[in-house]
Protein backbone atom coordinates (compact mmCIF):
# COMPACT_ATOMS: atom_id res chain seq x y z
CA UNK A 1 0.00 0.00 0.00
CA UNK A 2 1.41 3.39 -0.99
CA UNK A 3 0.90 5.81 1.89
CA UNK A 4 2.82 8.85 0.70
CA UNK A 5 3.14 10.49 -2.70
CA UNK A 6 5.82 13.18 -2.86
CA UNK A 7 5.40 15.95 -5.40
CA UNK A 8 8.24 17.23 -7.51
CA UNK A 9 9.33 20.51 -5.91
CA UNK A 10 12.36 22.76 -5.87
CA UNK A 11 14.60 21.81 -2.95
CA UNK A 12 14.92 25.04 -1.00
CA UNK A 13 18.01 23.94 0.92
CA UNK A 14 19.84 23.15 -2.31
CA UNK A 15 18.69 26.43 -3.88
CA UNK A 16 21.12 28.24 -1.57
CA UNK A 17 24.05 26.88 -3.57
CA UNK A 18 23.34 28.80 -6.72
CA UNK A 19 20.82 31.41 -5.59
CA UNK A 20 20.60 35.08 -4.82
CA UNK A 21 21.29 36.49 -8.30
CA UNK A 22 18.72 39.24 -7.67
CA UNK A 23 17.29 39.31 -11.18
CA UNK A 24 13.77 38.39 -10.07
CA UNK A 25 10.94 40.73 -9.16
CA UNK A 26 11.65 42.72 -5.98
CA UNK A 27 8.18 43.26 -4.57
CA UNK A 28 4.47 43.29 -5.45
CA UNK A 29 5.23 46.03 -7.99
CA UNK A 30 4.10 45.14 -11.52
CA UNK A 31 1.28 43.11 -10.01
CA UNK A 32 -1.24 43.36 -7.19
CA UNK A 33 0.41 46.41 -5.58
CA UNK A 34 -1.05 45.76 -2.15
CA UNK A 35 0.47 42.63 -0.67
CA UNK A 36 3.90 41.11 -0.82
CA UNK A 37 4.12 37.40 -1.34
CA UNK A 38 6.97 35.79 -3.17
CA UNK A 39 5.50 32.35 -3.70
CA UNK A 40 4.17 33.25 -7.12
CA UNK A 41 7.26 35.02 -8.36
CA UNK A 42 9.35 33.48 -11.07
CA UNK A 43 12.99 32.49 -10.73
CA UNK A 44 14.85 34.18 -13.55
CA UNK A 45 17.55 31.50 -13.55
CA UNK A 46 14.97 28.75 -14.02
CA UNK A 47 13.40 30.73 -16.86
CA UNK A 48 16.75 31.21 -18.56
CA UNK A 49 17.47 27.49 -18.34
CA UNK A 50 14.09 26.64 -19.83
CA UNK A 51 14.46 29.02 -22.74
CA UNK A 52 17.85 27.61 -23.79
CA UNK B 1 8.73 22.17 10.89
CA UNK B 2 5.83 20.67 9.00
CA UNK B 3 2.32 21.88 8.20
CA UNK B 4 -0.47 19.33 7.85
CA UNK B 5 -3.91 20.16 6.53
CA UNK B 6 -6.90 18.62 4.79
CA UNK B 7 -8.53 20.33 1.85
CA UNK B 8 -10.71 19.24 -1.03
CA UNK B 9 -10.34 15.59 -0.10
CA UNK B 10 -6.55 15.67 0.10
CA UNK B 11 -4.34 15.10 3.15
CA UNK B 12 -1.39 17.39 2.59
CA UNK B 13 1.92 17.61 4.42
CA UNK B 14 4.30 20.46 3.72
CA UNK B 15 7.88 20.20 4.91
CA UNK B 16 8.43 23.91 5.41
CA UNK B 17 12.19 24.25 5.10
CA UNK B 18 12.89 21.84 2.24
CA UNK B 19 9.74 22.91 0.38
CA UNK B 20 8.73 19.25 -0.06
CA UNK B 21 5.04 18.54 -0.45
CA UNK B 22 3.48 15.17 0.24
CA UNK B 23 -0.01 13.90 -0.48
CA UNK B 24 -0.65 11.18 2.08
CA UNK B 25 -3.35 8.74 3.14
CA UNK B 26 -5.17 8.99 6.48
CA UNK B 27 -2.79 6.62 8.21
CA UNK B 28 0.36 8.49 7.16
CA UNK B 29 -1.35 11.80 7.97
CA UNK B 30 -1.98 10.69 11.52
CA UNK B 31 1.44 9.11 11.95
CA UNK B 32 3.32 12.15 10.66
CA UNK B 33 1.38 14.25 13.16
CA UNK B 34 2.61 12.03 16.01
CA UNK B 35 6.09 11.28 14.69
CA UNK B 36 8.16 13.93 16.43
CA UNK B 37 6.72 13.59 19.91
CA UNK B 38 5.96 9.89 20.24
CA UNK B 39 7.90 6.63 20.13
CA UNK B 40 7.41 4.08 17.38
CA UNK B 41 5.62 1.78 19.82
CA UNK B 42 3.27 4.54 20.98
CA UNK B 43 2.39 5.42 17.40
CA UNK B 44 1.81 1.75 16.47
CA UNK B 45 -0.51 1.28 19.45
CA UNK B 46 -2.42 4.47 18.71
CA UNK B 47 -2.92 3.53 15.06
CA UNK B 48 -4.00 -0.04 15.82
CA UNK B 49 -6.62 1.38 18.16
CA UNK B 50 -7.84 4.09 15.79
CA UNK B 51 -7.99 1.85 12.72
CA UNK B 52 -9.18 -1.32 14.50
CA UNK B 53 -12.11 -1.57 12.09
CA UNK B 54 -9.95 -1.19 8.98
CA UNK B 55 -8.59 -4.60 7.97
CA UNK B 56 -5.80 -3.19 5.74
CA UNK B 57 -4.19 -1.34 8.64
CA UNK B 58 -2.13 -4.10 10.25
CA UNK B 59 0.89 -3.80 12.53
CA UNK B 60 3.08 -4.64 9.51
CA UNK B 61 1.45 -1.92 7.40
CA UNK B 62 1.94 0.62 10.19
CA UNK B 63 5.61 -0.36 10.41
CA UNK B 64 6.03 0.04 6.64
CA UNK B 65 4.47 3.49 6.80
CA UNK B 66 6.72 4.42 9.73
CA UNK B 67 9.76 3.41 7.68
CA UNK B 68 8.54 5.51 4.75
CA UNK B 69 8.36 8.52 7.07
CA UNK B 70 11.85 7.81 8.45
CA UNK B 71 13.17 7.53 4.92
CA UNK B 72 11.75 10.92 3.97
CA UNK B 73 13.14 12.48 7.14
CA UNK B 74 16.60 11.05 6.40
CA UNK B 75 16.37 12.31 2.80
CA UNK B 76 15.67 15.86 4.01
CA UNK B 77 12.05 15.90 2.90
CA UNK B 78 10.31 15.82 6.30
CA UNK B 79 11.04 17.61 9.59
CA UNK B 80 13.88 19.54 7.96
CA UNK B 81 15.38 22.00 10.45
CA UNK B 82 15.54 25.71 9.67
CA UNK B 83 19.19 26.52 9.02
CA UNK B 84 18.58 29.66 6.97
CA UNK B 85 18.81 32.39 9.61
CA UNK B 86 22.53 33.17 9.12
CA UNK B 87 21.79 33.87 5.45
CA UNK B 88 18.87 36.20 6.14
CA UNK B 89 20.63 39.53 5.80
CA UNK B 90 23.13 38.53 3.15
CA UNK B 91 20.97 39.13 0.09
CA UNK B 92 20.22 42.73 1.01
CA UNK B 93 23.83 43.30 2.12
CA UNK B 94 25.08 42.01 -1.20
CA UNK B 95 22.66 44.23 -3.11
CA UNK B 96 23.14 47.29 -0.90
CA UNK B 97 22.65 50.49 -2.90
CA UNK B 98 21.37 48.55 -5.90
CA UNK B 99 18.03 49.76 -7.25
CA UNK B 100 16.34 47.63 -9.88
CA UNK B 101 12.69 48.70 -9.88
CA UNK B 102 10.84 51.99 -9.79
CA UNK B 103 7.19 52.85 -9.56
CA UNK B 104 6.76 56.10 -11.45
CA UNK B 105 3.81 58.11 -10.18
CA UNK B 106 3.32 59.88 -13.47
CA UNK B 107 -0.04 61.31 -12.42
CA UNK B 108 -1.10 62.29 -8.92
CA UNK B 109 -4.58 62.87 -10.18
CA UNK B 110 -7.40 60.66 -11.34
CA UNK B 111 -10.51 60.82 -13.47
CA UNK B 112 -12.31 58.50 -11.06
CA UNK B 113 -13.25 59.31 -7.49
CA UNK B 114 -13.14 55.91 -5.80
CA UNK B 115 -13.76 56.32 -2.10
CA UNK B 116 -11.70 53.24 -1.17
CA UNK B 117 -8.55 54.41 -2.99
CA UNK B 118 -5.47 54.03 -0.77
CA UNK B 119 -3.98 56.91 -2.78
CA UNK B 120 -6.86 59.24 -1.85
CA UNK B 121 -8.16 59.65 -5.41
CA UNK B 122 -4.60 59.63 -6.73
CA UNK B 123 -3.43 62.65 -4.74
CA UNK B 124 -1.71 60.68 -1.96
CA UNK B 125 -2.96 63.29 0.51
CA UNK B 126 -1.08 66.02 -1.38
CA UNK B 127 -1.49 68.27 -4.40
CA UNK B 128 -2.64 67.15 -7.81
CA UNK B 129 0.33 66.93 -10.20
CA UNK B 130 1.66 65.33 -13.36
CA UNK B 131 5.24 64.13 -13.73
CA UNK B 132 7.22 66.02 -16.34
CA UNK B 133 9.32 64.19 -18.93
CA UNK B 134 12.46 65.70 -17.34
CA UNK B 135 11.68 64.25 -13.91
CA UNK B 136 10.82 60.86 -15.43
CA UNK B 137 14.01 60.85 -17.52
CA UNK B 138 16.08 61.65 -14.44
CA UNK B 139 14.35 58.77 -12.63
CA UNK B 140 15.30 56.36 -15.43
CA UNK B 141 18.88 57.65 -15.42
CA UNK B 142 18.97 57.23 -11.63
CA UNK B 143 17.72 53.66 -12.02
CA UNK B 144 20.28 52.70 -14.67
CA UNK B 145 23.12 54.38 -12.74
CA UNK B 146 22.23 52.54 -9.52
CA UNK B 147 21.31 49.13 -10.91
CA UNK B 148 24.79 47.60 -10.67
CA UNK B 149 24.98 44.29 -12.47
CA UNK B 150 21.21 43.79 -12.60
CA UNK B 151 20.03 43.37 -16.16
CA UNK B 152 16.24 43.26 -15.73
CA UNK B 153 14.89 46.63 -14.61
CA UNK B 154 11.19 47.01 -13.80
CA UNK B 155 9.39 50.30 -14.25
CA UNK B 156 5.72 50.71 -13.42
CA UNK B 157 3.59 53.56 -14.66
CA UNK B 158 1.24 54.25 -11.81
CA UNK B 159 -0.89 56.97 -10.34
CA UNK B 160 -3.52 58.18 -9.84
CA UNK B 161 -4.34 57.41 -13.38
CA UNK B 162 -1.24 57.20 -15.60
CA UNK B 163 -3.21 57.60 -18.84
CA UNK B 164 -3.85 61.21 -17.78
CA UNK B 165 -0.16 61.76 -18.57
CA UNK B 166 0.03 59.39 -21.54
CA UNK B 167 2.40 61.34 -23.77
CA UNK B 168 4.99 61.43 -21.00
CA UNK B 169 4.60 57.67 -20.52
CA UNK B 170 5.24 57.12 -24.23
CA UNK B 171 8.20 59.49 -24.25
CA UNK B 172 9.75 57.80 -21.22
CA UNK B 173 9.40 54.37 -22.79
CA UNK B 174 11.06 55.68 -25.96
CA UNK B 175 13.88 57.18 -23.89
CA UNK B 176 14.40 53.95 -21.95
CA UNK B 177 14.49 51.92 -25.16
CA UNK B 178 17.07 54.34 -26.58
CA UNK B 179 19.50 53.73 -23.70
CA UNK B 180 18.89 50.13 -22.61
CA UNK B 181 21.10 48.34 -25.11
CA UNK B 182 24.20 50.46 -24.53
CA UNK B 183 23.62 50.20 -20.78
CA UNK B 184 23.23 46.39 -20.95
CA UNK B 185 19.75 46.56 -19.44
CA UNK B 186 16.33 45.15 -20.21
CA UNK B 187 13.43 47.39 -19.20
CA UNK B 188 10.16 45.73 -18.29
CA UNK B 189 7.27 48.15 -18.15
CA UNK B 190 3.92 47.76 -16.42
CA UNK B 191 0.91 50.00 -16.79
CA UNK B 192 -1.85 50.10 -14.16
CA UNK B 193 -5.01 51.78 -15.38
CA UNK B 194 -8.68 52.31 -14.56
CA UNK B 195 -9.43 52.06 -18.28
CA UNK B 196 -11.33 55.33 -18.72
CA UNK B 197 -8.91 56.75 -21.30
CA UNK B 198 -8.05 53.58 -23.19
CA UNK B 199 -8.21 54.12 -26.94
CA UNK B 200 -6.64 52.50 -30.00
CA UNK B 201 -3.35 54.31 -29.45
CA UNK B 202 -3.12 53.12 -25.83
CA UNK B 203 -3.99 49.56 -26.85
CA UNK B 204 -1.42 49.49 -29.63
CA UNK B 205 1.36 51.03 -27.56
CA UNK B 206 0.64 49.08 -24.37
CA UNK B 207 0.50 45.79 -26.20
CA UNK B 208 3.80 46.52 -27.91
CA UNK B 209 5.77 47.96 -25.01
CA UNK B 210 4.22 46.90 -21.70
CA UNK B 211 5.47 43.64 -20.22
CA UNK B 212 2.36 43.60 -18.07
CA UNK B 213 -0.88 45.59 -17.90
CA UNK B 214 -2.94 45.78 -14.72
CA UNK B 215 -6.59 46.64 -15.36
CA UNK B 216 -8.80 47.71 -12.47
CA UNK B 217 -12.22 46.04 -12.43
CA UNK B 218 -14.07 44.95 -9.31
CA UNK B 219 -16.29 42.37 -10.99
CA UNK B 220 -20.06 42.64 -10.76
CA UNK B 221 -21.39 45.87 -12.14
CA UNK B 222 -23.20 46.84 -8.94
CA UNK B 223 -20.09 46.15 -6.86
CA UNK B 224 -17.77 48.00 -9.22
CA UNK B 225 -20.05 51.00 -9.60
CA UNK B 226 -20.54 51.37 -5.88
CA UNK B 227 -17.01 52.73 -5.46
CA UNK B 228 -15.47 53.22 -8.90
CA UNK B 229 -17.37 56.35 -9.91
CA UNK B 230 -16.48 59.52 -11.76
CA UNK B 231 -16.68 62.99 -10.21
CA UNK B 232 -20.33 63.22 -11.18
CA UNK B 233 -20.96 60.06 -9.19
CA UNK B 234 -21.61 57.88 -12.25
CA UNK B 235 -20.33 54.31 -12.27
CA UNK B 236 -17.55 53.47 -14.73
CA UNK B 237 -18.28 49.76 -15.40
CA UNK B 238 -20.18 50.26 -18.64
CA UNK B 239 -17.53 52.58 -20.07
CA UNK B 240 -14.44 50.56 -19.22
CA UNK B 241 -15.45 46.92 -19.75
CA UNK B 242 -15.62 47.10 -23.58
CA UNK B 243 -12.23 48.88 -23.61
CA UNK B 244 -10.65 46.22 -21.41
CA UNK B 245 -12.09 43.50 -23.63
CA UNK B 246 -10.68 45.19 -26.71
CA UNK B 247 -7.24 45.62 -25.10
CA UNK B 248 -7.05 42.04 -23.86
CA UNK B 249 -8.17 40.60 -27.17
CA UNK B 250 -5.49 42.58 -28.97
CA UNK B 251 -2.85 41.64 -26.41
CA UNK B 252 -2.17 38.31 -28.07
CA UNK B 253 -1.44 36.31 -24.94
CA UNK B 254 0.96 38.79 -23.32
CA UNK B 255 0.70 39.20 -19.55
CA UNK B 256 -2.15 41.16 -18.05
CA UNK B 257 -4.14 41.12 -14.82
CA UNK B 258 -7.72 41.99 -14.28
CA UNK B 259 -7.33 43.33 -10.77
CA UNK B 260 -10.25 43.77 -8.42
CA UNK B 261 -10.58 44.94 -4.86
CA UNK B 262 -12.99 43.34 -2.42
CA UNK B 263 -14.31 45.09 0.68
CA UNK B 264 -16.83 44.57 3.45
CA UNK B 265 -19.44 45.11 0.71
CA UNK B 266 -18.44 41.97 -1.20
CA UNK B 267 -16.63 39.38 0.90
CA UNK B 268 -18.39 36.92 -1.45
CA UNK B 269 -15.97 37.97 -4.16
CA UNK B 270 -16.15 34.70 -6.07
CA UNK B 271 -19.22 36.15 -7.76
CA UNK B 272 -17.00 38.97 -9.01
CA UNK B 273 -14.42 36.50 -10.28
CA UNK B 274 -17.26 34.70 -12.07
CA UNK B 275 -18.31 37.98 -13.68
CA UNK B 276 -14.77 38.56 -14.92
CA UNK B 277 -14.74 35.07 -16.41
CA UNK B 278 -18.13 35.64 -18.05
CA UNK B 279 -16.70 38.79 -19.63
CA UNK B 280 -13.92 36.70 -21.19
CA UNK B 281 -11.04 37.60 -18.87
CA UNK B 282 -8.80 34.76 -17.66
CA UNK B 283 -5.85 36.39 -15.82
CA UNK B 284 -7.39 37.47 -12.54
CA UNK B 285 -6.48 39.01 -9.23
CA UNK B 286 -8.76 40.03 -6.36
CA UNK B 287 -7.22 41.88 -3.45
CA UNK B 288 -8.55 42.69 0.00
CA UNK B 289 -9.10 46.43 0.45
CA UNK B 290 -6.31 48.41 2.13
CA UNK B 291 -7.86 50.87 4.58
CA UNK B 292 -8.06 51.82 8.25
CA UNK B 293 -9.66 49.15 10.47
CA UNK B 294 -12.50 51.53 11.49
CA UNK B 295 -13.38 52.35 7.86
CA UNK B 296 -16.85 51.03 6.94
CA UNK B 297 -15.29 49.32 3.91
CA UNK B 298 -12.75 47.38 6.03
CA UNK B 299 -13.15 43.62 6.21
CA UNK B 300 -14.55 42.60 9.59
CA UNK B 301 -13.91 39.51 11.67
CA UNK B 302 -17.32 38.27 10.55
CA UNK B 303 -16.25 38.63 6.90
CA UNK B 304 -13.19 36.42 7.31
CA UNK B 305 -14.93 33.00 7.29
CA UNK B 306 -16.82 34.08 4.15
CA UNK B 307 -13.58 35.15 2.47
CA UNK B 308 -11.89 31.89 3.47
CA UNK B 309 -14.70 29.90 1.86
CA UNK B 310 -14.39 32.00 -1.29
CA UNK B 311 -10.73 31.09 -1.58
CA UNK B 312 -11.52 27.38 -1.27
CA UNK B 313 -14.37 27.55 -3.77
CA UNK B 314 -12.19 29.54 -6.13
CA UNK B 315 -9.59 26.77 -6.09
CA UNK B 316 -12.30 24.18 -6.83
CA UNK B 317 -13.61 26.33 -9.68
CA UNK B 318 -10.12 26.51 -11.17
CA UNK B 319 -9.78 22.72 -11.11
CA UNK B 320 -13.21 22.27 -12.62
CA UNK B 321 -12.51 24.70 -15.45
CA UNK B 322 -9.10 23.14 -16.12
CA UNK B 323 -10.79 19.77 -16.57
CA UNK B 324 -13.28 21.39 -18.93
CA UNK B 325 -10.45 22.89 -21.00
CA UNK B 326 -11.34 26.45 -19.92
CA UNK B 327 -8.49 27.29 -17.50
CA UNK B 328 -7.96 30.63 -15.83
CA UNK B 329 -5.30 32.10 -13.59
CA UNK B 330 -5.62 33.59 -10.12
CA UNK B 331 -2.57 35.67 -9.23
CA UNK B 332 -2.13 34.34 -5.70
CA UNK B 333 -2.47 30.71 -6.73
CA UNK B 334 0.32 30.81 -9.28
CA UNK B 335 2.88 28.83 -7.30
CA UNK B 336 5.67 27.35 -9.35
CA UNK B 337 6.54 24.38 -7.16
CA UNK B 338 9.49 23.23 -9.26
CA UNK B 339 10.98 26.60 -10.20
CA UNK B 340 9.92 29.22 -7.67
CA UNK B 341 12.24 31.66 -5.94
CA UNK B 342 15.48 30.49 -4.31
CA UNK B 343 15.92 30.51 -0.55
CA UNK B 344 17.74 33.88 -0.53
CA UNK B 345 14.72 35.50 -2.06
CA UNK B 346 12.34 33.77 0.32
CA UNK B 347 14.04 35.00 3.48
CA UNK B 348 15.19 38.47 2.50
CA UNK B 349 11.84 40.25 2.71
CA UNK B 350 10.19 42.67 0.33
CA UNK B 351 12.55 44.83 -1.73
CA UNK B 352 10.65 48.02 -0.89
CA UNK B 353 12.95 50.83 0.18
CA UNK B 354 16.05 49.08 -1.09
CA UNK B 355 15.83 47.57 -4.58
CA UNK B 356 12.40 49.06 -5.19
CA UNK B 357 11.28 52.66 -4.74
CA UNK B 358 8.42 54.89 -5.77
CA UNK B 359 8.98 58.26 -7.47
CA UNK B 360 6.52 61.13 -7.04
CA UNK B 361 5.69 63.62 -9.82
CA UNK B 362 8.26 65.93 -8.19
CA UNK B 363 11.05 63.31 -8.22
CA UNK B 364 10.93 62.42 -4.52
CA UNK B 365 11.81 58.83 -3.59
CA UNK B 366 9.72 56.73 -1.19
CA UNK B 367 10.16 53.09 -0.13
CA UNK B 368 7.13 52.02 -2.16
CA UNK B 369 3.92 53.36 -3.67
CA UNK B 370 2.03 52.73 -0.43
CA UNK B 371 4.37 55.01 1.56
CA UNK B 372 4.10 58.00 -0.78
CA UNK B 373 2.91 61.03 1.17
CA UNK B 374 4.24 59.75 4.51
CA UNK B 375 6.87 62.42 4.95
CA UNK B 376 9.02 60.58 7.47
CA UNK B 377 9.58 57.82 4.91
CA UNK B 378 10.84 60.16 2.18
CA UNK B 379 14.19 58.64 1.21
CA UNK B 380 15.60 61.34 -1.06
CA UNK B 381 15.12 62.30 -4.69
CA UNK B 382 16.14 61.19 -8.16
CA UNK B 383 18.85 63.86 -8.44
CA UNK B 384 20.64 63.24 -5.13
CA UNK B 385 19.69 59.63 -4.46
CA UNK B 386 19.02 58.40 -0.93
CA UNK B 387 19.68 61.20 1.55
CA UNK B 388 17.73 59.70 4.46
CA UNK B 389 19.74 56.56 5.28
CA UNK B 390 17.99 56.15 8.65
CA UNK B 391 14.63 55.66 6.93
CA UNK B 392 16.17 53.27 4.42
CA UNK B 393 17.89 51.24 7.16
CA UNK B 394 14.51 50.16 8.52
CA UNK B 395 13.77 48.50 5.19
CA UNK B 396 17.29 47.16 4.64
CA UNK B 397 17.16 45.38 8.01
CA UNK B 398 13.68 44.03 7.42
CA UNK B 399 13.91 40.33 6.67
CA UNK B 400 12.04 37.21 7.65
CA UNK B 401 14.06 36.57 10.79
CA UNK B 402 13.70 40.14 12.03
CA UNK B 403 10.10 39.37 12.99
CA UNK B 404 9.52 36.99 15.90
CA UNK B 405 5.98 36.24 14.76
CA UNK B 406 7.22 34.90 11.42
CA UNK B 407 9.63 32.35 12.83
CA UNK B 408 6.92 29.93 13.85
CA UNK B 409 4.71 30.49 10.82
CA UNK B 410 4.61 27.61 8.34
CA UNK B 411 3.95 30.01 5.43
CA UNK B 412 7.02 32.16 6.03
CA UNK B 413 8.95 30.91 3.01
CA UNK B 414 6.00 31.78 0.76
CA UNK B 415 5.48 35.35 1.96
CA UNK B 416 8.99 36.39 3.00
CA UNK B 417 7.68 38.40 5.95
CA UNK B 418 4.84 40.16 4.21
CA UNK B 419 4.12 43.71 3.16
CA UNK B 420 5.92 46.50 5.02
CA UNK B 421 3.15 48.98 4.22
CA UNK B 422 0.40 46.66 5.48
CA UNK B 423 2.45 46.12 8.65
CA UNK B 424 2.99 49.84 9.13
CA UNK B 425 -0.64 50.72 8.65
CA UNK B 426 -1.80 47.94 10.98
CA UNK B 427 0.77 48.33 13.76
CA UNK B 428 2.65 51.62 13.26
CA UNK B 429 5.87 49.76 12.45
CA UNK B 430 7.23 48.33 9.21
CA UNK B 431 8.60 45.49 11.36
CA UNK B 432 5.11 44.65 12.60
CA UNK B 433 2.68 41.97 11.49
CA UNK B 434 -0.69 42.52 9.85
CA UNK B 435 -2.33 39.49 11.40
CA UNK B 436 -5.56 39.57 9.37
CA UNK B 437 -3.52 39.73 6.17
CA UNK B 438 -1.44 36.79 7.41
CA UNK B 439 -4.57 34.70 7.95
CA UNK B 440 -5.75 35.40 4.41
CA UNK B 441 -2.29 34.71 3.03
CA UNK B 442 -2.04 31.33 4.76
CA UNK B 443 -5.42 30.31 3.38
CA UNK B 444 -4.38 31.32 -0.13
CA UNK B 445 -1.19 29.27 0.17
CA UNK B 446 -3.11 26.22 1.41
CA UNK B 447 -5.35 26.52 -1.63
CA UNK B 448 -2.45 27.09 -4.02
CA UNK B 449 -0.54 24.07 -2.71
CA UNK B 450 -3.72 21.97 -2.86
CA UNK B 451 -4.04 22.90 -6.53
CA UNK B 452 -0.49 21.63 -7.07
CA UNK B 453 -1.36 18.39 -5.33
CA UNK B 454 -4.60 17.95 -7.30
CA UNK B 455 -2.86 18.52 -10.63
CA UNK B 456 -0.07 16.17 -9.70
CA UNK B 457 -2.55 13.43 -8.70
CA UNK B 458 -4.47 13.88 -11.95
CA UNK B 459 -1.22 13.60 -13.93
CA UNK B 460 -0.39 10.40 -12.04
CA UNK B 461 -3.83 8.94 -12.72
CA UNK B 462 -3.42 9.66 -16.44
CA UNK B 463 0.10 8.16 -16.57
Amino acid sequence: MKHIVTLKTRNLCESAANGGCGECQTSCQSACKTSCGIANQRCEKAEKKQSK
Amino acid sequence: MIHRYQLNGFNIVLDVCSGSIHAVDELAYDMIGLFEDHSREEIRAAMLEKYAAVSEVTAEEIDRCYEDIEELRDAGALFTPDTFQPMAGTFKERSANVVKALCLHVAHTCNLNCSYCFASQGKYHGERALMSFEVGKQALDFLVANSGHRRNLEVDFFGGEPLMNWQVVKDLVAYARSIEKAAGKNFRFTLTTNGMLIDDDVIDFANREMHNVVLSLDGRREIHDRFRVDYAGRGSWERIVPKFQQLVEARGGKDYYMRGTFTHQNPDFLKDIQTMLDLGFTELSMEPVVCAPDDPMALTDADLPIVMRQYEELARLMLQREREGRPFTFYHYMIDLTGGPCIYKRISGCGSGTEYMAVTPWGDLYPCHQFVGEEKFRLGDVWHGVTNPAAQAEFANNNLYAKDECRDCWARLYCSGGCAANAYHATGSVMGIYEKGCELFRKRMECAIMLGVARSMEDEDEA
